[in-house]
């Protein structure tokens, strides 16, 4: 048995787990508790998947949905970097601004859409506004946490090397906050993608949260189910195999991850 | 030749309560071209707070350092500094580290790698200079820091306690391989330690500073040729009056 594969130990009770998940949904399913268009099969979900894909319904929504993220969570890590940039630099700045963006950061940043849909006249823009505003607050916390914490010292090493204030700021104080820059893109990216699929939802045009609204009114649980599970799985893969990656990468670089 | 000359300084930190702390009181130097002067003192004498205001990182409260014939109000790399903890910068290689300063001189690309691989020869870690700080032991990290420096030529090198966080067995090869340094290069070294006999084995000159308020106690030549045998009588004679002296400091702050 061990000598099957290296990672058969850390994968194999995972899909263990994954079967008994779907024999427990054959079970409810089998029960018959609700009608079949509320509750549906597997199988049915399979169908649904595999199907949404061929006739390319699927790629085209990820496409579009992708689109808003990118350009929403683009503006989001521009925005929110600059700020906490400005919070750290300035005291007077952090006095101010800074206990509003703690309150910014609880308001779940959909609550945003009904003033953004006045604002943007529907459509885009106001999805894409969801979407900065989702992902903006965890950014400025995290690049001015990034920057007061540069360790003292290599501020002035760089001095006494000769750094002038533009090299220190960007020779030693941005690349020594890279691993707070990193989670706070990743933390970012998390809240951008909730904020996105909040906003289709309510608002217009062909994302994956509409075609899950298309669903529900076209009573087809299905569907709904099937684009749940692709929120969830492009949600896990984007941060395990992407921002994760990065992250242990950056950390043991930067020395603070000694595994 | 004086190379620093420090005149009437005083350094005065303000506490919570708004009452001023006196941290260096009435300090007068004179430090030669090519002397390795060390400071030495209890914790608290502002041994630490002169040299961080000799490299500019800290202003004085009144007073005036000279270096030749500049007064010192900032940094600069004239005259660089080793700290404690080797502040090599984590995201750079061994070699990037050595270049940083080189780069910030605007000094050309080709005859920069030169010089910064050359130093690494000199403390022996060109075999690591592609290797990243944190997979390096501590005593690789401080030559790193130490050849970081040097590559940039300063007229004086400041070194904070830098073996201070070693074991006694790399403690005492850095010791060695910074004689040898510093008997290649000539450079004026003034070092911070509170190791007596680290400060006796390595000094041209000790500075025996006393505390509360921070101030020279005492000043003793040591004239023995490196290296130095620290079994040496006379060596061990100094030892035992800077020992008296801090003990009395120690004594004195409770």
């Amino acid at each position: 048995m061990k000598k099957l594969l290296p990672n058969t130990r850390k994968w194999l009770p995972k899909m263990i787990f994954i079967l008994f998940i779907l024999a427990v949904w054959q079970f409810l399913f089998k029960l018959n508790i609700w009608p079949e268009f509320l509750f549906p099969s597997p199988k049915m979900v399979t169908t649904t998947l595999i199907g949404g894909f061929k006739d390319g319904s699927f790629t085209s929504a990820i496409t579009v949905s992708f689109r808003r993220l990118l350009i929403g969570y683009s503006i989001s890590l521009l925005f929110g970097t600059s700020l906490g940039i400005f919070i750290a630099g300035f005291q007077i700045v952090e006095d101010t601004i800074g206990p509003f963006i703690l309150a910014l950061q609880s308001v779940p940043s959909v609550v945003w859409l009904p003033l953004a849909l006045l604002w943007f006249s529907m459509g885009e823009k106001a999805i894409i506004f969801v979407v900065v505003l989702g992902g903006t607050w965890n950014m400025v916390i995290n690049s001015s946490t990034g920057i007061k914490n540069v360790r003292p010292v290599l501020i002035k090493a760089a001095k006494t090397l000769g750094a002038n204030k533009v090299q220190l700021f960007w020779k030693v104080i941005l690349p020594a906050a890279v691993p707070h820059l990193i989670t706070g893109m990743r933390l970012s990216w998390a809240f951008s993608w909730r904020a996105l699929m909040a906003g289709e939802l309510i608002g217009s045009g062909d994302g994956l949260g509409q075609i899950l609204m298309w669903g529900r009114d076209m009573g087809n649980m299905s569907l709904v189910i099937t684009v749940i599970l692709l929120i969830g799985s492009i949600g896990y893969l984007t941060d395990n195999f992407l921002f994760k990656k990065a992250e242990s990468v950056v950390l043991k670089r930067w020395g603070l991850n000694t595994e | 030749m004086n190379l620093l000359n420090i005149k009437g300084l005083n350094k005065n930190f303000k506490q919570e309560d708004d009452s001023l702390l006196k941290v260096l009181n009435n300090i007068n130097l004179k430090i030669k071209e090519k002397e390795f002067v060390t400071f030495i003192g209890p914790s608290g004498c502002g041994k630490s707070t002169l040299l961080n205001i000799l490299a500019g990182l800290i202003p004085a409260s009144s007073g005036q350092v000279m270096l030749k014939n500049k007064m010192i109000d900032k940094p600069g790399n004239d005259r660089v500094m080793v700290f404690q903890e080797a502040a090599l910068f984590p995201w750079l290689t061994v070699i990037e580290n050595v270049l940083f300063g080189l780069k910030i001189k605007k000094i050309d690309r080709d005859k920069a790698y030169q010089k910064a691989l050359n130093q690494l020869k000199a403390v022996h870690l060109d075999n690591f200079k592609d290797s990243y700080p944190h997979q390096l032991s501590g005593g690789m990290k401080q030559r790193a820091a130490i050849a970081r420096s040097l590559v940039l030529d300063p007229e004086i090198l400041l070194m904070d306690e830098p073996f201070g966080a070693l074991d006694e067995q790399t403690r005492l090869m850095l010791q060695s391989q910074l004689i040898e340094l510093w008997q290649k290069t000539k450079k004026t070294i003034i070092f911070v330690t509170h190791n007596i006999r680290e400060a006796v084995k390595l000094s041209d000159r000790i500075i025996v500073f006393g505390s509360s308020p921070g101030r020279i106690i005492a000043e003793f030549k040591i004239d023995n040729p490196q290296p130095r045998n620290r079994k040496n009588p006379s060596l061990i004679r100094i030892e035992n009056k800077i020992l008296k002296l801090l003990e009395k400091e120690i004594k004195k702050t409770g």
